[in-house]
């Protein structure tokens, strides 16, 4: 099977510092795929790469096979390849729908949207509303408050949100569930899922072990900004994975670091 | 296949309606909520205070629909200047330029008809295209080439003001010669009454001009990637805006509205003079726009505060000029809103803290 997005070689550096050193990527259509790795390995410099937010300084990225090395994130978007940014990425004085709409507004129909160029308001917070109770943020009361007066983890639930309901092709997820609660962070993984079950594949970012080995396909294990391997869950516990991150163990068939 | 974790399980009973409270917020926070949601609010009282404060002063003689219309025929430059700025502010910028750019349009528009003879349209469309020209050459050098807006437009405001008056050799062109050769450019001078009050065209054509900016700034995407841009550029950028586009096309709508502003400015005065390239209109733009409750950070405040920041400037002018009061208490007074504006902005913001 041919991969839906891949990378070879890419290499990004940041002065001195090496954050991607000829680091390979695969991701298969339909899977989750868990990018694990120790702080400051390169994972999310990784998927910026893969999204137009960093451009790589060597390497090469293809998208369905057609090589594709974009140079800003608008171009990822409109190819159908959607992130939750680390740092969420949200316009903290803006309303929740106004951000998750930022760049895909809704228009008003007939002249009020062709000519006045009129938003929809109505439309975009019902959707907004729609898509945050799918995720059982039920806790957000305001669609139009300023996502700066939310808490750290309903910020996150709106940056999930948006991707989730916006990916065609892939959905980057980098640490979705890092300041989420129990609950909210189960929905999540519940949202991988279903996303998933739409044919879309995911890339998941996390920490958490049990989290990734509950939901990943295939784990790529990131480490000294390059691709130590990839392993199969269900073959490996997870402290061998942990051991191969840090470099206690090295993994069959990986080049040690 | 996904197997919650045992301690997960009990999720299944949590609650699934939307969170809803009791308002149990002291009334100092409810007032500070209040005020981050509707950021024109501290202007408008601040402004309906003054004319108070001058109407119980002065009685009869302030408070007429004479003076009160009078006061906005003075401010309609600086308002329509003002509302420029406020657009470039938003994006966490600043034109300091956005003055010296009104003055080398009108100077444009008055040599046009005067020394070259052409007919109005001509000459306004020239006008508005060196004004819009020169905010997209600020827009470029801040969004391309990633300069300060503070250094660009410092510099440009330096550039566009020698340019002024290299190029119009300081000779004023008189009333009667402008209107000689066209009425076109009087125009937003003409008034007319509605009882006691007179309203000129240029007074409309400001409100004008804040109607549709509030409008573009609340209800089209541009106005909200402004907001976005100025609020976090790296987040806008991430989120799929294309921020250097839009910074490029908010510096050149304000040398645009400019360009507006020399218009109504050449109907206010009659003459032309090339040497009020020296006022200091872009300050004058900007504390309007402080204080308006725009936020010099960018990504906050209403354009409708704007227009009440103009109109304070102005009420006190109006006021303080009525009671007799030296003029530099103007200039105090001024500077006391300035800082109190951006005490205010500072605790406002403080409601996310
Ligand atoms: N904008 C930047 N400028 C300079 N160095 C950077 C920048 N971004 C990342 N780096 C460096 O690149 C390396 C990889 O960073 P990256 O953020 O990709 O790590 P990560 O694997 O996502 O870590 P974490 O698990 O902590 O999120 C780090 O050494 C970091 O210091
Ligand atoms: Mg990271």
């Amino acid at each position: 099977m041919e991969p839906i997005l891949s990378a070879r070689g890419l290499v990004k550096r940041y002065g001195r510092v090496t954050a991607l050193d000829h680091a390979d990527f695969d991701l298969m259509p339909g899977e989750i795929l868990a990018v694990i790795g120790d702080n400051g390995a390169g994972k999310s410099t990784l998927i910026k790469a893969l999204c137009g937010a960093v451009n790589p300084d060597e390497g090469e990225i293809r998208l369905e096979g057609q090589v594709m090395n974009f140079t800003n994130p608008m171009q990822a978007r409109n190819a159908g390849i959607e992130t939750v940014y680390q740092n969420l990425a949200l316009s903290p004085a803006l309303s929740i729908s106004d951000n998750m709409f930022l760049g895909r507004e809704i228009r008003k129909k007939g002249l009020a949207g062709s000519v006045l160029r009129m938003l929809d308001r109505g439309a975009m917070e019902k959707r907004a509303r729609d898509k945050l109770s799918e995720l059982g943020l039920m806790t957000i009361q305001n669609i139009s408050q300023a996502v700066e007066t939310l808490s750290g983890g309903q910020r996150q639930g709106v940056a999930v949100a948006r991707a989730a309901a916006f990916g065609s092709k892939v959905v980057i997820m980098d640490e979705p569930t890092a300041a989420l609660g129990v609950k909210e962070s189960r929905r999540v993984l519940e949202l991988i899922l279903d996303v998933k079950k739409r044919g879309i594949p995911i890339i998941l970012i996390s920490h958490n072990m049990p989290h990734v080995f509950e939901v990943a396909d295939r784990v790529h294990i990131h480490r000294l900004g390059r691709r130590l391997a990839v392993i199969n869950p269900k073959e490996h516990s997870m402290s061998d994975a942990v051991a191969y991150m840090t470099g206690a163990k090295v993994p069959e068939g990986a080049v040690a670091a | 296949m996904s197997q919650p974790q045992e301690f997960e399980k009990v999720l299944t009973g949590s609650v699934t309606t939307v969170a809803q409270f009791e308002d149990h917020k002291s009334g100092l926070k409810r007032l500070q909520h209040f005020l981050h949601s509707s950021p024109a609010m501290v202007p408008l009282i601040v402004l309906l205070a003054l004319i108070l404060f001058f109407g119980i002063a002065k009685g009869e003689k302030f408070f007429s629909a004479y003076t009160l219309t009078l006061i906005m025929q003075q401010v309609a430059v600086v308002g329509i200047l003002a509302a420029a700025q406020t657009l470039v502010v938003l994006t966490a910028g600043i034109d300091l330029a956005i003055g010296v750019i009104m003055v080398l349009s009108f100077v444009i528009m008055g040599n046009m008809v005067v020394s070259y003879g052409m007919p109005a349209g001509v000459a306004l469309i020239a006008g508005f295209l060196v004004a819009g020209f020169c905010g997209w050459v600020n827009g470029f050098l801040v969004s391309k080439l990633k300069l300060p807006p503070f250094i660009v437009t410092l510099g440009t405001w330096n550039i566009i003001m020698a340019i002024c008056l290299i190029y119009s050799e300081n000779a004023t062109m008189r009333e009667a010669d402008v209107t000689a050769a066209t009425p076109w450019l009087h125009i937003f001078g003409i008034s007319f009454k509605i009882g006691p009050a007179v309203v000129t065209l240029g007074v409309l054509a400001m409100i004008g001009l804040y109607v549709v900016l509030w409008y573009m700034l609340n209800y089209t995407a541009f106005g909200r990637h402004i907001y976005a841009v100025g609020d976090d550029p790296d987040a806008a950028e991430l989120a799929g805006i294309r921020t250097s586009k839009v910074l490029t096309a908010t510096y050149t709508l304000a040398g645009l509205i400019a360009g507006l502003a020399a218009w109504v400015s050449i109907g206010r005065n009659g003459s032309i003079s090339p040497s009020t390239v020296v006022t200091d209109f872009n300050l004058q733009a900007i504390t309007a726009a402080v204080i308006g409750g725009i936020s010099l950070f960018g990504g906050r405040g209403s354009i409708l505060g704007v227009l009440f920041g103009t109109l304070i400037v102005g009420v006190m002018s109006m006021g303080l000029n009525m009671l007799n009061a030296d003029p530099q208490w103007k200039v105090l007074l001024t500077g006391v809103l300035i800082i109190g504006a951006v005490a205010i902005d500072q605790w406002i913001r403080k409601v996310s803290g």
